[in-house]
């Protein structure tokens, strides 16, 4: 590693030298290193706090570099691409930046680019580039589309990624990885630097911002880092609730910790759950305590406004999701307070990290479990965190749609020879693992559509020259290319309206995410917001319901987390569960609940999963304990209640937590073949029937077919009708094209949305593969302690009122008596 | 066939519909004098004549779009002959209207592929048929069996493409693509209609691509003598719907 292996005077020209000395500053380690790292020619990732100089560190290297330029006769070009993921911070770093260009009188021009620059700055700049060019990866790949790319990049020398986290781990990332294997195409002495200021894996980003060199070719370079975190599990002996994501049980203990800390950040997974608290925290706020509320609901000003005070120092807690990531300084935070469950080892480390603005101390973390299930996840992911041991997310595999964008793109550049291209492509992190077939039927699509009946090859929007090279049919269609470049695609939450007259959306009382939709038929009923709703319909991106009075609706609340327990974590929190020496961690009511469930019911070994089956009132319940995730028990539960359907018990609902699903039928289920029922072929066709005939399919297809350009967002001349616009309808597309050419690449592009980010196929298909012939059946008379959580659910009041607590106080109590009696 | 209350033309009280559902799915109902079958598939049907009408196929569209470098699937004209083969197979017709823009553009029957041409022609044998001439395909076919016209008057209905404005008694048309937003307690649904005052009507269009034009829309204003009803196309039925329960989008 670089820090401090050469002397600063060494790395440090005179004039920055004299600058930081000047300001009473002298160079941070991990800006010489950065610096050091470019002398050697090496690729950089920086992980720095926010606020310890990290944007002129990824900077200082380029500046000194071209400062020390020989003067040239002829223009020198672009030297430095800086690549920002919001268009204001692009802004705020070129301000940023000019200050010490100007302090210091160096020769260097910074710019910045994006959708917003005026058209005559635009076109000076690409006629006579900047030293420095700020802008945003979609501004990227429209540059990368223009003709004479290469020559404008061909004198680049440095890329600098900020705030890579938020950018590696989605289709936008795809396409900037892309831009960035043709950038290096274009510039084969270019380097590429990252910076993040959260501590999170960082071979996850290095394996994606690599080039053709791979991962290995990067630097990490580390900014000061502090001890060893100090984490700890809020006990709140004799008050651990059996269910619920509030940990109302805790406020006033999280208000007294608050109280002896300078600044605390209580991190929350909803936006639910961080109304709640705040308003709880204010309820016991006597010594009126500046705690102010911070998430992605707020308006953009009010949370601004947060951001700043914050800043300033002026407030003593915040209670914020993970909205609270970018860009921000953190000011004096001495405390993280998890409130209910961390949910991955990783995502807590990087929580944590925010309490790591004072180098010298150690970092300190409270966890606050909601309930037992919580009490047990929060002490193996506090013993996870203290052996080192993250959560390794598996890699992303980037998309094809983002992909026939791309090839587009490059076909409007410049002509490019196939082989070539793929080269190029597969040094792209995420395409690493592409196949010369897929990337062949990427090329068709591009050029015809890609479809079985060969009847486009005239109309060709990428043609095969005799020099054997694809290039664009025309300027025209280069130039509707452009116009429709990108890979931001629309929001996955939807907003829950009142239905009013003429099918209309009427007031909003929330948002859902679309995948907890797809659960439920118009006419179908859920609580929502403390109330009992019937779905109407779904318009664009408004779901429309009205009150229904229905004591027995079908979803009995949307809510919890989105985020899945990592899989690494839940294989903790079994091992702990089935460990009972273990148990001496938990508190007396929690080890007392494990008690009286290995008494009357099971404990399941680390490898199996409990199933247990009972009557209650007329019905007949099935739960097990899968620990993967709401998303992926909610698809295990659909699938299942279809099965359980052809198998003639009568479904008649089902619940999901994070931990656990119970459906309830008309007949009993204890006679089941249950390896049968939970066999892995549930992901063939009967995921398939299912999801072809969902609105999601068609949602996932919309955004596929627009990234990859078979839908124009923009189009000069709209097709219109009687003076009025018709809307093109990509449901009569995806319709026609599933009937007719079912394994299209689109339809597969569709189905892996789908499958990855709103039902969570993958982690549902090791969850079937790890059961297998390891399911623990247990037939029961009546309910088991473990059971309580989720069937609390049933029918739960979700709103803050104290009247639904005190309902959900009664019913938890009638509950708990049968299971222990 | 279930008979309502007589048609007593009283302008200011509701009209009450003459319908009845069909076994087959189909609307039973009366435009002018005649008793037309409303189909599921968007095809009207005349019993008398054993004539089937359809409109706006819009064969070629996905090509159309094509040519000008939007690549939509060149399955929608197979898609549309799979449907009219279908009708055709369950009705046995001595005629079928093609009721205009059977063709999305002028230059769709070149495109049109040799297999799909060749489909087209053996469904004209054994039966007449007959090309309305639309807006998009003012030509009529060059090349394909069938007889152009502009008008065709058949069982006292006059058959055209687009709806003359004023009320017009007796007048079938197309054009238009009427769909219908169907609200009711279950919530809303958009579905491709037809649309008639018992005095006229008009026909959903039948191309597999062929959007759809909210009856709401001030293209349909002026031309019912009445608030009309609709005919919203379901899985395997037409539904009557009522004026009061179409919304807007």
């Amino acid at each position: 590693m670089a820090d401090a292996a050469v002397p600063a005077s060494d790395l440090l020209p005179p004039r920055f030298a004299d600058w930081f000395a000047k300001r009473g500053w002298s160079p941070r380690a991990h800006q010489l290193g950065m610096i050091d790292r470019a002398r050697a020619g090496r690729d950089a990732l920086l992980i720095a706090p926010t606020g310890g100089g990290k944007t002129l560190a990824g900077f200082l290297p380029s500046l000194i570099e071209i400062s020390e330029r020989p003067p040239a006769n002829a223009p020198t070009g672009l030297h430095t691409l800086y690549i920002s993921p919001l268009k204001a911070l692009a802004v705020d770093v070129e301000r940023n930046l000019n200050a010490p260009i100007l302090q210091m009188s160096l020769p260097v021009v910074a710019e910045s680019r994006t959708g917003d620059t005026g058209i005559s700055r635009r076109q000076r700049q690409r006629v006579k580039p900047p030293d420095i060019l700020l802008t945003t990866p979609e501004q990227l790949a429209l540059l990368c589309a223009w003709e004479g790319a290469r020559a404008y990049f061909e004198s680049l020398r440095c890329v600098v990624l900020d705030e890579i986290h938020t950018l590696h781990s989605s289709k936008r990332g795809d396409l900037l990885a892309l831009d960035l294997a043709r950038l290096q195409q274009l510039a084969p002495n270019m380097r590429r630097v990252g910076l993040s200021a959260t501590v999170d894996d960082p071979e996850v980003i290095k394996r994606w911002m690599a080039g053709p060199a791979g991962p290995e070719s990067i630097d990490l370079v580390r900014g000061p880092g502090g001890a060893e975190p100090v984490v700890d599990v809020l006990l709140s002996e004799g008050r651990v609730p059996w269910a619920g994501h509030t940990a109302q049980h805790a406020m006033a203990e999280v208000y007294e910790v608050i109280k002896k800390s300078r600044t605390a950040l209580v991190f929350v997974n909803t936006r639910f759950q961080a109304e709640f608290a705040f308003q709880e925290l204010w309820r016991l706020n006597e010594d009126s305590l500046p705690i102010a509320l911070h998430h992605g609901s707020l308006a953009a000003e009010q949370r601004r406004r947060v951001e700043a005070a914050m800043a300033r120092g002026e407030l003593r807690a915040v209670v914020c999701t993970s909205t609270l990531d970018l860009g921000i300084d953190w000011g004096d935070v001495d405390l993280v307070i998890q409130l209910a469950s961390p949910k991955g080892a990783s995502r807590m480390v990087q929580r944590i990290g925010r309490a790591n603005h004072r180098l010298d101390e150690p970092s300190q973390a409270i966890f606050v479990p909601a309930n037992r299930f919580e009490m047990l996840e929060c002490q193996a992911a506090r013993e996870a965190i203290a052996e080192h041991k993250l959560d390794g997310d598996p890699p992303r595999i980037g998309a094809l749609d983002v992909l026939a964008q791309h090839v587009m793109g490059c076909a409007c550049s410049e002509p490019f020879d196939m082989v070539e291209l793929y080269d190029e492509v597969t040094s792209a992190g995420p395409y690493r693992g592409l196949s010369w077939e897929d990337f062949e039927q990427v090329v068709d699509f591009v050029s015809t559509g890609g479809y079985a009946l060969k009847t486009y090859d005239r109309f060709r929007r990428i043609v095969r020259g005799p020099d054997g090279k694809w290039r664009v049919r025309n300027l025209e269609t280069a130039q509707r290319h452009r116009l429709n470049v990108g890979a931001i695609v629309s929001p996955a939450v939807l907003s829950v309206r009142i239905a009013a007259r003429g099918g209309r959306g009427g007031r909003k009382i929330g948002e859902v995410e679309e995948g907890m939709l797809e659960m439920l038929e118009p006419g179908e009923t859920f609580v929502f917001a403390g109330q009992v709703w019937e779905l109407a319909g779904v318009t664009n991106l408004d779901v429309l319901v009205r009150p229904a009075n229905d004591k027995d609706p079908k979803m009995p609340s949307w809510g919890g987390s989105k985020f899945a327990l990592s899989t690494y974590l839940a294989q903790r929190v079994r091992q702990l569960m089935y460990d009972q020496d273990h148990w001496q961690v938990l508190p007396t009511d929690v080890r007392e609940w494990l008690e009286a469930q290995r008494d009357r019911s099971v404990i399941p070994a680390e490898e199996e999963m409990l199933l247990e089956t009972f009557p209650r009132g007329k019905r007949h319940f099935m739960v097990c304990y899968p620990f993967d995730g709401r998303l992926a028990h909610t698809t295990l539960a659909m699938l299942l209640t279809r099965r359980l359907e052809r198998a003639g018990v009568g479904p008649l609902g089902f619940v999901c937590n994070d931990y656990a699903l119970a459906v309830w039928a008309l007949k009993p289920m204890d006679e089941l073949d249950f390896d049968e029922l939970f066999a892995q072929d549930m992901l063939g066709d009967d995921l398939e029937d299912w999801l072809n005939e969902s609105f999601m399919m068609k949602r996932s297809f919309k955004g596929c077919a627009i990234i990859a350009g078979l839908i124009e967002r923009r189009f000069p001349g709209a097709e219109q009708k009687t003076g009025r616009q018709i809307t093109f309808s990509t449901d009569l597309i995806y319709d026609v094209l599933r009937r007719h050419q079912p394994d299209h690449l689109l339809l597969r592009c569709a189905r892996e949305d789908a499958a990855t980010g709103l039902i969570d196929v993958a982690r549902l298909g090791g969850l079937l593969a790890r059961i297998r012939g390891k399911i623990r059946h247990a037939a029961l008379d009546h309910l088991s302690p473990f059971s309580v959580p989720i069937l609390l659910e049933i029918g739960k009041e979700r709103s803050p009122g104290h009247a639904g607590e005190m309902i959900l106080a009664e019913a938890e109590e009638d509950l708990i008596a049968e299971a222990l009696s | 066939m279930t008979t309502a209350a007589p048609a007593l033309a009283a302008p200011a009280a509701a009209h009450v519909y003459d319908f009845a559902n069909s076994p087959c799915g189909a609307l039973r109902t009366r435009v002018a004098a005649a008793e037309v079958m409303l189909r599921p598939s968007g095809g009207m049907w005349l019993e008398v004549s054993r004539t089937l009408v359809v409109a706006d196929l819009h064969l070629e569209k996905g090509s159309a779009y094509a040519a000008r470098g939007q690549m939509l699937p060149p399955y929608d004209t197979r898609e549309t002959l799979d449907r009219l083969e279908a009708e055709v197979a369950a009705l046995s017709p001595a005629t079928v209207v093609l009721l205009g823009d059977t063709f999305h553009d002028r230059r769709s029957e070149d495109r049109l592929p040799g297999d799909d041409a060749e489909r087209l022609r053996a469904l004209a044998t054994g039966l007449r048929l007959i090309w309305v001439i639309g807006n998009h395909d003012a030509d009529g076919p060059q090349r394909l069996p069938g007889d152009a016209v502009d008008e065709l008057e058949l069982e006292g209905l006059i058959f055209r493409h687009e709806p003359q404005a004023g009320p017009q008694p007796g007048e079938v048309a197309g054009h238009l693509h009427p769909a219908a937003k169907v609200r009711a307690s279950k919530g809303s649904v958009r579905r491709r209609c037809f649309v008639t005052d018992a005095e006229r009507a008009i026909l959903p269009a039948f191309g597999a691509y062929a959007g759809g034009l909210n009856v709401r829309d001030k293209a349909f204003a002026g031309l019912f003598a009445r608030p009309p009803m609709a005919g919203a196309l379901g899985r395997g039925r037409v539904h009557a719907v009522g004026w009061r329960s179409l919304g807007p989008d």
